[in-house]
């Protein structure tokens, strides 16, 4: 009887796509480095070290949490902690000083993600309800950018404001358009991140760089960016056209600030976002207004954030209205 | 001065003597009348909302009581004959006692008496593997020790032995709210009358198979040889299918039938040690 | 662009090792364990006892309800007797087992290897062969066949549609079947069509075998009213519903039938043994299986005897490798794991699959992302996740609301799955939950 071979028994499917948490967790971190690069080009020691310093006490905090209080098993290797401190450090200026970048770590981890019982389960983005809360706790650390310093590795920061921040005191100064304009970087600056800003929205071309590659690897798909960006662009292309003085044309709004940054790496986490493809756009579609609402009607120069957490909020909503259609089911 | 406090004092009286007016006339309008003693009933209640009564929650159960024109068929078993002696004398309706009654595992075939001859690798969950095959060792009406039961049970009353990889009920907890019996794939769980002492006798075996492949799987399956049935002097055996089955009402607990059963499949728990058997092994010796 | 299934899908790694073997037939085995379950419906109930002497093709169980048919003996011999032995349903079933003796068939069949163009029969008369045949769907649902030709009142049949997709990875049987036997499965094809009285058929096979829609497209030109339809390959084009919409546009409304849009699908295997029971009469009792695997050493396809024990297949094929973990029989999608390769070959048994100790095990679970995966491959538009969740907490109510028993439990979900969770296992429970509920 022992010689005999026991075999294994399991409900089908026997196979798998080999597809997993991990692979995807890492694809993105991927997609992050070029944007990284461009960072430390721009904003130097300063930027490497708040990135580094925000991975390793997300990292942290997840491990403790999940061993301490949690109990479960240990999520770290999953990958998820590292991609939240990546884009909580490249949502905060690189002259944060590190304690700041700590306390925000805290909160996204320890907050946003494992207070509701960890990855998979957490409603907002932990990412951006640090970056919010750091944005609320100091403004004023928030809100001073370095000026980039091109390779200079170590040279001290010069800061100054950003490209959307620019526009919107000029405005409450009651300056020109024109005026506000001659103040303002060229679009090549905004393509290549040689631009004032957080850490890691600077570059477009670096953040599109990382967004094809996760449509290649099918870690996201166009839905969600696309309707963002097209929504910001014709909503601000229409404002725009109503006063040519007040508002900015539509290529300022998609390059400046977080909105590819959020449009790609933010909006698009699969945990917070829409189940189906028409969920999809009108998640993007949401975030989109609400980002040129606050940019161009509200007190804050930037909306993006502000805006992904407001739809992540009604992503249940979403999946519950936009249900795949059935198979023959009568339309 | 005066006025700028007067106006938001006027304002917001008035305010407050508008809403309560219009509260008064709603809250009349909308009022549901209910039955006090619904809420008196199910404070006596447990309040596990187990659904053991066959109501959904204590509410229900004591919304029927107190409206229903004949008690007898209710029953509460968490709370007991005591509770519902009480809940009915303060109803003034009658209840009729019902017998205590205590979840029983009718399957032994644990590790050393089965023999593992494929792996499982799928949910940890009964329902699930025993829709995909017939169980790691081979017989089809058993156990898998996937514990269903245990995580359907609100009052921690089975939990999966470790070492024997069946469940384990414990009688003091078990209120026999017959959700276990409800959910368990294979019906191996059954509630049967409880006795002094936590006294029982049952046939722990469901297998329908004839003799030889009974016994090929598992050494204390039942494999319907009658011999109990001959000894019991209460006819309270039966089998049918293959398989023997003790009535609960009419045993006695004798232990007549634990003494044949040629593969031990009935069980007898909490008696004291037999008598008998001590100058049967000392002549042995 | 070819035509496919828009909802769903995937691509899983094909792997058809064994899609250059020839046929082969595998020697009769000593003793065949002959299951009267190997269909849909009521087991067939059987008129043989021990010590009766049968010949190839004798029927030794008769069908036992409306949705059932006839078993024959795939050998001659002496009815051993009948027990009861676990088969690749996972399941102890009655067996009629036949000690074997030298090959001796029924006289009623014609075994020469002629070739027969010219049908006979008439509608009727093919309903009644099929079922004396024991014929049933051979895909590996195993639905009897003459109750598909038997068009419901008020109901039209307009379009045959030939399933020669064979969409699960791995599967060759189909696939060489076509090669081999094209001319004899055109005829099936116009004996189903004067059946179920249409005019036109079309046989779907998937572009991953290039080599059958050359040559289906060659044959049927000796025929009327058949058209080869090459489909983009992608899984589970081979479901009923899925093959309909990618061969004529039309869906099959929810919780209808095929007929409900006029379409009746019959799988290649199926269609050859048509053509075997009513040009040669001889019975289902043999069919071809496909011996595979990443680390076999011959990959075959085989012409077996129903009741032939899969253990035999295996060591024809160069013996069971080392380290087998688990025998599947069907593809890996939707095939079952057998606990035993003791287990018998079934009407059903499309392939033998064996899977070496690294890939069987399944990983961890973890918890849901919410990537959204498993909605975009359901190809029914069911939301797998949230199936899951209530089928763990057993709500009724919800389960019916998201749909769950419109699930063909393809198995989509649980391949796409990132966090390695056993959707599919889940969405089953659901439905066993929901069927619970419905039975009170």
């Amino acid at each position: 009887m022992n010689s005999v071979k026991k075999f294994t028994v399991s409900p089908s499917p026997h196979i798998h796509s080999g597809e997993s948490v991990q692979k995807i967790m890492y694809g993105v971190l991927y997609a992050l480095i070029p944007a990284f690069l461009v960072s430390v080009y721009a904003f130097g020691f300063d930027a490497l070290l708040i990135t580094f310093t925000a991975v390793v006490s997300c990292v942290l905090f997840e491990w403790l949490i999940q061993r301490y209080v949690l109990r479960g098993k240990n999520t770290i290797l999953d990958g998820s902690a590292v991609i939240t401190g990546v884009l909580l450090a490249f949502n905060v200026p690189s002259s944060l000083p590190l304690w700041m970048i700590v306390v925000g770590s805290l909160v996204a981890i320890g907050v946003a993600k494992m207070s509701f019982g960890g990855l998979g389960k957490n409603p907002f983005n932990p990412a951006l309800v640090g970056r919010v809360f750091l944005l609320m706790s100091f403004p004023a650390h928030m809100t001073q950018w370095p000026k980039p310093m091109m390779g200079k590795f170590f040279a001290d920061a010069v800061t100054g404001p950003t490209p959307l921040a620019v526009i919107k005191e000029g405005i409450a100064k009651g300056n020109s358009m024109t005026e506000i304009m001659a103040e303002f970087p060229n679009i090549s600056d905004l393509l290549l991140g040689f631009i004032g800003g957080s850490i890691g929205e600077i570059s477009a071309i670096a953040i599109i760089i990382g967004g094809i590659y996760m449509l290649y690897k099918k870690i996201i798909t166009w839905h969600i960016p696309v309707s963002i960006l097209a929504t910001i662009a014709l909503f601000s292309a229409v404002l725009h056209l109503v006063d040519m003085n007040v508002y900015i044309s539509p290529l300022y709004h998609i390059l400046t600030g977080g909105v590819l940054l959020g449009a790609v790496f933010m909006a698009t986490d699969m945990v917070t976002s829409p189940m189906t493809n028409k969920g999809m756009l009108l998640y993007g579609f949401g975030i989109g207004v609400i980002t040129i609402a606050i940019r161009t009607f509200g007190a804050y120069p930037e909306g993006i954030s502000f805006a992904i957490l407001i739809m992540n909020a009604c992503v249940p909503l979403i999946n519950k209205s936009f249900r795949p259609k059935m198979f023959g089911e009568k339309k | 001065m005066n006025e700028t406090i007067l106006i938001p004092v006027i304002v917001l009286s008035t305010i407050g003597v508008l809403a309560a007016v219009v509260l008064y006339f709603v809250a009349q309008k909308f009022k549901v009348f209910e039955d006090h003693r619904i809420d008196e009933v199910e404070a006596m209640l447990p309040g596990a909302n187990c659904g053991g009564c066959g109501y959904p929650g204590c509410r229900k159960f004591a919304q029927v009581f107190v409206e229903s024109d004949n008690a007898e068929s209710l029953f509460c078993p968490v709370g007991g004959n005591e509770m519902m002696s009480q809940i009915a004398e303060h109803l003034g309706k009658t209840v009729s006692a019902q017998a205590k009654k205590v979840a029983v595992i009718r399957c032994n075939g644990d590790c050393e008496n089965t023999r593992k001859l494929t792996s499982y690798d799928g949910p940890q969950n009964c329902r699930i593997a025993v829709a995909t095959f017939e169980g790691e060792n081979g017989c089809s009406f058993g156990c898998v020790g996937y514990g269903d039961c245990v995580s359907v049970c609100e009052f921690d009353a089975i939990i999966i032995d470790e070492k024997t990889g069946l469940p384990v009920v414990t009688t003091d907890k078990c209120t026999a709210c017959g959700k276990c019996v409800e959910i368990c794939p294979r019906d191996i769980i059954e509630l049967r009358k409880t006795n002094k002492k936590d006294l029982k006798i049952y046939v722990a075996c469901m297998n329908k198979d004839r003799g030889a492949r009974a016994k090929k799987n598992c050494d204390v399956a039942c494999i319907a040889c009658t011999k109990c049935v001959q000894v019991c002097p209460h006819d309270a055996i039966v089998i049918t299918d293959n398989l023997a089955y003790i009535d609960d009402e009419k045993c006695k607990l004798c232990r007549k039938c634990v003494v044949v059963c040629p593969t031990t499949s009935i069980i007898e728990t909490n008696f004291p040690p037999r008598k008998v058997q001590e100058p049967v092994s000392a002549v042995k010796e | 662009m070819l035509h496919t299934f828009p909802k769903g899908g995937i691509h899983p790694p094909e792997n058809k090792f064994a899609a250059s073997q020839p046929i082969e037939v595998l020697s009769v085995p000593d003793i065949v364990y002959i299951p009267i379950s190997q269909h849909l419906g009521v087991p067939a109930k059987p008129i043989v006892k021990r010590g009766d002497a049968v010949k190839i093709g004798t029927p030794i169980a008769e069908a036992a309800g409306f949705v059932s048919t006839f078993i024959h003996s795939s050998v001659a011999g002496v009815v051993d007797k009948i027990d009861k032995i676990t088969c690749a349903s996972g399941f102890p079933q009655d067996v009629i087992v036949i000690k074997t003796s030298e090959d001796v068939w029924e006289d009623s069949i014609d075994t020469s290897p002629d070739f027969v163009k010219e049908i006979t029969l008439n509608s009727e008369e093919i309903r009644a062969r099929v079922l004396q045949s024991g014929i049933v769907g051979m895909g590996g649902a195993t639905f009897p066949s003459h109750i598909k030709y038997q068009v419901p009142e008020g109901k039209q049949a307009t379009a045959l549609i030939i399933n020669g997709v064979e969409c699960e990875p791995y599967l060759t049987a189909d696939h060489r079947l076509m090669l081999e036997k094209a001319r004899e499965i055109c005829v099936g094809i116009e004996i189903i069509k004067t059946a179920i009285s249409v005019s036109h058929a079309y046989i779907g096979i998937e572009n991953n075998k290039p080599d059958a829609i050359e040559l289906f497209g060659t044959v049927v030109k000796e025929f009327q009213g058949i058209s080869v339809v090459p489909l983009q390959v992608k899984y589970p084009q081979g479901g009923e519903k899925q093959l309909i919409k990618a061969v004529t546009g039309k869906e099959v409304p929810a919780g209808g039938l095929p007929i409900d849009v006029g379409a009746i699908v019959n799988n290649v295997g199926t269609v050859y043994a048509v053509y075997e029971a009513v040009q040669k009469n001889k019975p289902l009792y043999e069919r071809i299986v496909t011996v595979t695997g990443k680390h076999v050493t011959e990959h075959k396809n085989f012409l077996v005897r129903i009741g032939t024990p899969i253990q035999n297949l295996i060591d024809a094929a160069g013996g069971m490798p080392e380290d087998t973990e688990k025998i599947i029989s069907g593809g890996p999608m939707m095939g079952k794991a057998i606990p035993f390769p003791q287990a018998p070959v079934t009407k059903g048994t499309s392939g033998i699959l064996l899977v070496p100790s690294l890939e069987s095990q399944r990983q961890n679970m973890e918890s849901c992302i919410r990537c959204g995966k498993c909605v975009s491959a359901c190809c029914v538009g069911l939301e797998p996740y949230i199936i899951m969740t209530f089928a763990e907490r057993g709500l009724v109510d919800e389960l019916l609301d998201y749909q769950v028993m419109q699930c063909i439990e393809c198995g989509s979900c649980s391949y796409v799955c990132p966090a390695h969770r056993p959707l599919l296992d889940f969405i089953r429970l659901g439905k066993q939950i929901v069927r619970k509920q419905d039975k009170k």
